[in-house]
C-alpha cells in the first residue's frame, strides 16, 4: 500500500497552521473580554492591531489549500478535508473579528464606570471559549460525537444571551450618560454568541467531513 | 410563500428539463454471478453488474484487478486467449450470450470495441471505415460513401480527413487515428460501444477529444468504458465500478463513489493510497 | 550518501572501454569484408572465365558437342517451366499450411511437434528430397523425368522454408489487427484474407521468392532424379522430359575439354542473373506492399 506521501505532508503542514489560527483566534477572543472588564485600553489597541495576523493566517490557509487541490486533485474524503479547512479557517478569522469588535467596544467604553451587571457576559465568555477549545479538540480527533455535544450547548448561550440582555435592559439607570453603555454591552454579549455559532458550525463541518452529508444540528 | 422546485426555476427560465425516470431506461448488460478462470487463475469472481442503455459506465480498479478481462468477456473478445473457462450469466438484452447458441459475430456487430492502442488497419481512412459494413456484406458504393461520412462526422474527425480519405490511416497522429477507430466501430451501428482504456496511449489533448466524443455518443449510445484514469471516470461516467482482485467491491453513481464511497478500499484506491 | 560510483575511475578507464569499443567495430567490419571479397573473387572468375562465350547464340542455341556451338536455350526454358510448377505448388501448399498452423492450429503437443517437425525438414539435405521424388514421383506416380516430376520434388523441397516464412510474416501481423477485426463480427476466415494476409503479403513473397530462387539453383535432387542434359527440344507441357540450368552446367563442368569449363562459367552467368532477376522481384514487391502497409 503506497500512501501519498507528499500529499499526507502537505496536509499536515497546513493542518498545523490551522491549529494555531485556531489557537490566536480563541486566545485573542478570551483576552478581548479580559480587556473589557479590566477596561485596559491599551490591551485592546494590541488586540485590534494583531487581528491582522488572524487575517494573514486565513489567507495563507486559503492559498495552501488551493495549491494543493490544485496539484494533488484529492477526491472524496481528502477533497472534503480541504474544502471544510477553507471553510473553518472562515469561522476562524470570524472569531478573530469578533474579539476585535469587543476591544473596539472596550475602547468606546473608556475609562467610565461599568453601572451595569457583566457576571452573565462572563458566563458566555467562559461557555464560548469552552465550546470553542472542545470544537477544536473534536476536530482533531475527529470525534462527532464530542462535537454534537458541543454544538447542543449553543441553546444555552442562546438562553444566557437572552437573560444578559433582558437583565442590562431592566437595570434601572441613573445617570443618562451612562445609556451608552447599554448598546456596548449589549454588542458585547452579541459578538460572544455568534462566537458560539461558529462553534456550532465547525460542528457541522465536521460531520460534513466525515459523513460526507450536511447535518443541521442545531434546529 | 409558494414553494418552487428545481423543475418551475427550469421552466421558467423557458429551458427543458429533461427528466428520464429510472424506468424509462432499459438494461443492456446484466451479468450474474460470472466466473472466469485463465486456466488455474481465477480472474473473475461472482460479478454482478447490471447496466443502463444511454449510460456512461466506467469500471476502474487497479492492473490485474479483472476489469479488462470484463470488458473483453462482454463481447466473448476474452476467447481469444486459448484456456478460458466461464461460469454464470451474462444477459445482453435479456440474453445469455455466453450460451453457446449465441452467434459470437452476431454478438459483435451490436457490441463494437475500441481498444487500449489505436489499431487502424493499414489500409486508408475509407477503406478502415468501411471494413465494418463490407464485411456484413454492404456492397454498394453509394451507401458505403454514406456510412463512411456519417461515421466519421458521428466520430468528430471528418472535418480533419474528408479531404485525405484515401490515404493511409497510418499518417494520423494517435489521436486521430484513435477516433478513426471509434468511427470504424460507429460504422456497423452498434447499440454497446466497449471501451477498453481508449486514451492510456493518447496526449491529453487528444484525451480530452475522445473524453467529449464519448459525452455526446452517449446520447445514441450505451458505453461502458475501463480506464485506469480515475479522473476520467470521474468526468464521464455515470456510473462506476471499482475493481479489485477480480470483485466488484462498489458499484454506485459516480457521484457517490468520487464524494462518499462506502467501501474503504475504494476510498483508498480514488484517493491514490494505492494502486 | 553512499556513492558507489567513482567518477575518477571512471575517467581512468575511459581509454580503455572506448578501445575495445573500436576494436570490435573493427572485427565486425573485417567479417563483412571477408564474404565481400570472396564474392568478389567468385564472380570476377566467372565474368573472366565466361563473358568471351555469352552471346545471343549462347542463349538461343541447344546444347551441343562443340563447346563454340553450345548454347543454354533448352536448359534456361526448361528452368523457367519447372518455375511455372513450382511456383503455384510451393505457395498453395506452404501459405496454406502455415495459415493453418498460425490461425486454426489450437496450441497443443500434436501441432508443436508437427511445427518443430517442419523447421527441422528445412535442414534435410536436397539429395534426400531427390531420392524421395525418385521413389515417389518418378517411378510410383510413373510421372517419368517430366516437368511434373522435377516439380513436385522441388517443391517439396522448398515447403519448409516457405512454410516457416509465411509463418513468421503471419505472426508478425499485429494481435490488435485481429482484434481490430473480430470486433466488428468479422469471422475467421474474413479475418484473415482482409487483415492478415495483405499484412503478411511482403513477409510471405520474400521468404518465398528466396526459396524459389534455392529451387532454380538446386542441382541435386536433379541429378537423383536422372534429368537428362543432352536435350535438344524445348518442353511443350508439365509431362514433357526437359533440362535445367544447374543441371547443363554440371555437365559442362566434368567434361574432360578445357573449352567446355568457359561455357560453363557462362552458364552460371545466366543463371546468376536469372537468381538477381527473381530477387529483385522480391525486393520490388516487397517495397510496394511496405508502403501500402
Amino acid at each position: 500500500m503506497t500512501v501519498r506521501e507528499k500529499f499526507e505532508n502537505d496536509l499536515h503542514r497546513v493542518q498545523g497552521l490551522m491549529l494555531d489560527l485556531c489557537h490566536m483566534s480563541i486566545h485573542a477572543l478570551e483576552k478581548s473580554v479580559e480587556a473589557l472588564f479590566e477596561q485596559d485600553i491599551d490591551a485592546a489597541l494590541v488586540l485590534m492591531d494583531q487581528d491582522r495576523f488572524i487575517n494573514r493566517l486565513e489567507e495563507h490557509i486559503n492559498d495552501e489549500v488551493i495549491l494543493l487541490i490544485a496539484k494533488q486533485q484529492p477526491v472524496a474524503t481528502d477533497l472534503r478535508r480541504l474544502i471544510v479547512m477553507i471553510k473553518a479557517a472562515s469561522d476562524m478569522e470570524r472569531i478573530g473579528d469578533y474579539a476585535v469588535n469587543i476591544a473596539k467596544e472596550t475602547i468606546r467604553l473608556g475609562q467610565t464606570k461599568v453601572v451595569y451587571p457583566t457576571e452573565k457576559i462572563a458566563q458566555m465568555r467562559d461557555q464560548a471559549i469552552a465550546m470553542l477549545k472542545g470544537m477544536v479538540q473534536a476536530f482533531i480527533d475527529e470525534d462527532m460525537q464530542k462535537a454534537k455535544e458541543i454544538a447542543l450547548l449553543d441553546d444555552q448561550i442562546d438562553t444566557l444571551y437572552g437573560e444578559a440582555i433582558v437583565e442590562i435592559l431592566n437595570t434601572p439607570t441613573e445617570n443618562m450618560k451612562d445609556i451608552g453603555q447599554v448598546a456596548q454591552l449589549s454588542f458585547v454579549c452579541r459578538y460572544l454568541e455568534r462566537s458560539a455559532d461558529h462553534a456550532t458550525n465547525l460542528a457541522e463541518l465536521l460531520f460534513y467531513l466525515v459523513k460526507g452529508k450536511h447535518y443541521e444540528l442545531n434546529q | 410563500m409558494v414553494k418552487l422546485s428545481v423543475k418551475d426555476v427550469y421552466v421558467a427560465k423557458g429551458q427543458n428539463l429533461k427528466v428520464v425516470s429510472k424506468e424509462e431506461k432499459q438494461t443492456v448488460y446484466h451479468s450474474k454471478k460470472l466466473n472466469l478462470w485463465y486456466g488455474e487463475h481465477h480472474a473473475l469472481k461472482d460479478i454482478d453488474l447490471e447496466m443502463k442503455e444511454n449510460e456512461v459506465t466506467a469500471i476502474i480498479g487497479p492492473s490485474g484487478c479483472g476489469k479488462s478481462t470484463y470488458i473483453k468477456t462482454l463481447n466473448r473478445m476474452v476467447e481469444l486467449v486459448p484456456s478460458v473457462c466461464t461460469q454464470g450469466e451474462i444477459l445482453y438484452r435479456e440474453r445469455n450470450i455466453l450460451d453457446n447458441k449465441y452467434q459470437v459475430e452476431e454478438l459483435r456487430t451490436k457490441v463494437g470495441m475500441v481498444f487500449q492502442k489505436p489499431n487502424p488497419f493499414p489500409k486508408s481512412i475509407y477503406d478502415n471505415i468501411a471494413y465494418g459494413p463490407r464485411i456484413h456484406g454492404i456492397k454498394n458504393k453509394k451507401v458505403l460513401d454514406e456510412i463512411v461520412e456519417k461515421s466519421l462526422r458521428g466520430a468528430a474527425i471528418w472535418d480533419e480527413v474528408k479531404d485525405r480519405l484515401n490515404q493511409n490511416a497510418y499518417g494520423l497522429s494517435g489521436g486521430q487515428q484513435q477516433r478513426i477507430c471509434i468511427a470504424r466501430c460507429l460504422a456497423i451501428e452498434p447499440d454497446v460501444i466497449l471501451m477498453d482504456e481508449p486514451t492510456s496511449a493518447l496526449d491529453p489533448i487528444s484525451t480530452l477529444k475522445v473524453e467529449e466524443l464519448v459525452q455526446e455518443l452517449k446520447e445514441n449510445f450505451s458505453i461502458i468504458i475501463v480506464t485506469h484514469n480515475m479522473q476520467q471516470a470521474a468526468r464521464i461516467s455515470d456510473k462506476t465500478a471499482f475493481f479489485l482482485n477480480g470483485e466488484v467491491i462498489e458499484y454506485e453513481a459516480t457521484n457517490h463513489i468520487f464524494s462518499t464511497p462506502t467501501d474503504k478500499r475504494t476510498e483508498d484506491y480514488i484517493s491514490g493510497r494505492f494502486g | 550518501m553512499v556513492k558507489y560510483v567513482d567518477h575518477v575511475q571512471v575517467v581512468k578507464r575511459m581509454n580503455g572501454r572506448l578501445v575495445v569499443n573500436k576494436m570490435f567495430k573493427i572485427v565486425f567490419l573485417l567479417a563483412t569484408l571477408f564474404a565481400l571479397a570472396a564474392l568478389g573473387v567468385l564472380v570476377y572468375r566467372m565474368f573472366d572465365q565466361g563473358w568471351g562465350y555469352l552471346s545471343a547464340d549462347f542463349i538461343t542455341n541447344f546444347a551441343s558437342r562443340f563447346p563454340e556451338k553450345a548454347g543454354i536455350k533448352a536448359a534456361l526454358i526448361g528452368s523457367m517451366w519447372l518455375m511455372v510448377v513450382v511456383a503455384p505448388i510451393s505457395l498453395l501448399l506452404g501459405v496454406g499450411t502455415a495459415i493453418y498452423l498460425e490461425e486454426y492450429a489450437k496450441q497443443n503437443r500434436l501441432n508443436d511437434f508437427i511445427r518443430m517437425n517442419i523447421s527441422n525438414l528445412a535442414g534435410v539435405p536436397s539429395i534426400v528430397f531427390g531420392l524421395l521424388g525418385l521413389t515417389i514421383f518418378v517411378r510410383s506416380l510413373a510421372l517419368g523425368k517430366s516437368v511434373l516430376a522435377a516439380g513436385l520434388t522441388m517443391s517439396l523441397l522448398i515447403l519448409p522454408v516457405i512454410i516457416v516464412a509465411a509463418q513468421e510474416a503471419i505472426r508478425a501481423v499485429p494481435k490488435e489487427l485481429r482484434e481490430a477485426s473480430y470486433g466488428m463480427g468479422a469471422t475467421k476466415w474474413q479475418t484473415i484474407l482482409k487483415v492478415v494476409l495483405p499484412s503478411a503479403v511482403p513477409g510471405i513473397l520474400t521468404g518465398s521468392i528466396l526459396a524459389l530462387s534455392r529451387a532454380v539453383g538446386e542441382t541435386a535432387p536433379l541429378v537423383v532424379l536422372g534429368i537428362p542434359v543432352i536435350v535438344h527440344f524445348l518442353p511443350n507441357g508439365i509431362l514433357s522430359e526437359f533440362t535445367a540450368l544447374p543441371m547443363q552446367i554440371f555437365d559442362w563442368a566434368k567434361r574432360p575439354q578445357e573449352e567446355f569449363q568457359y561455357v560453363a562459367a557462362a552458364g552460371i552467368l545466366v543463371l546468376m542473373t536469372f537468381l538477381v532477376i527473381l530477387n529483385s522481384i522480391a525486393v520490388f514487391i516487397r517495397n510496394k506492399f511496405q508502403n501500402r502497409y
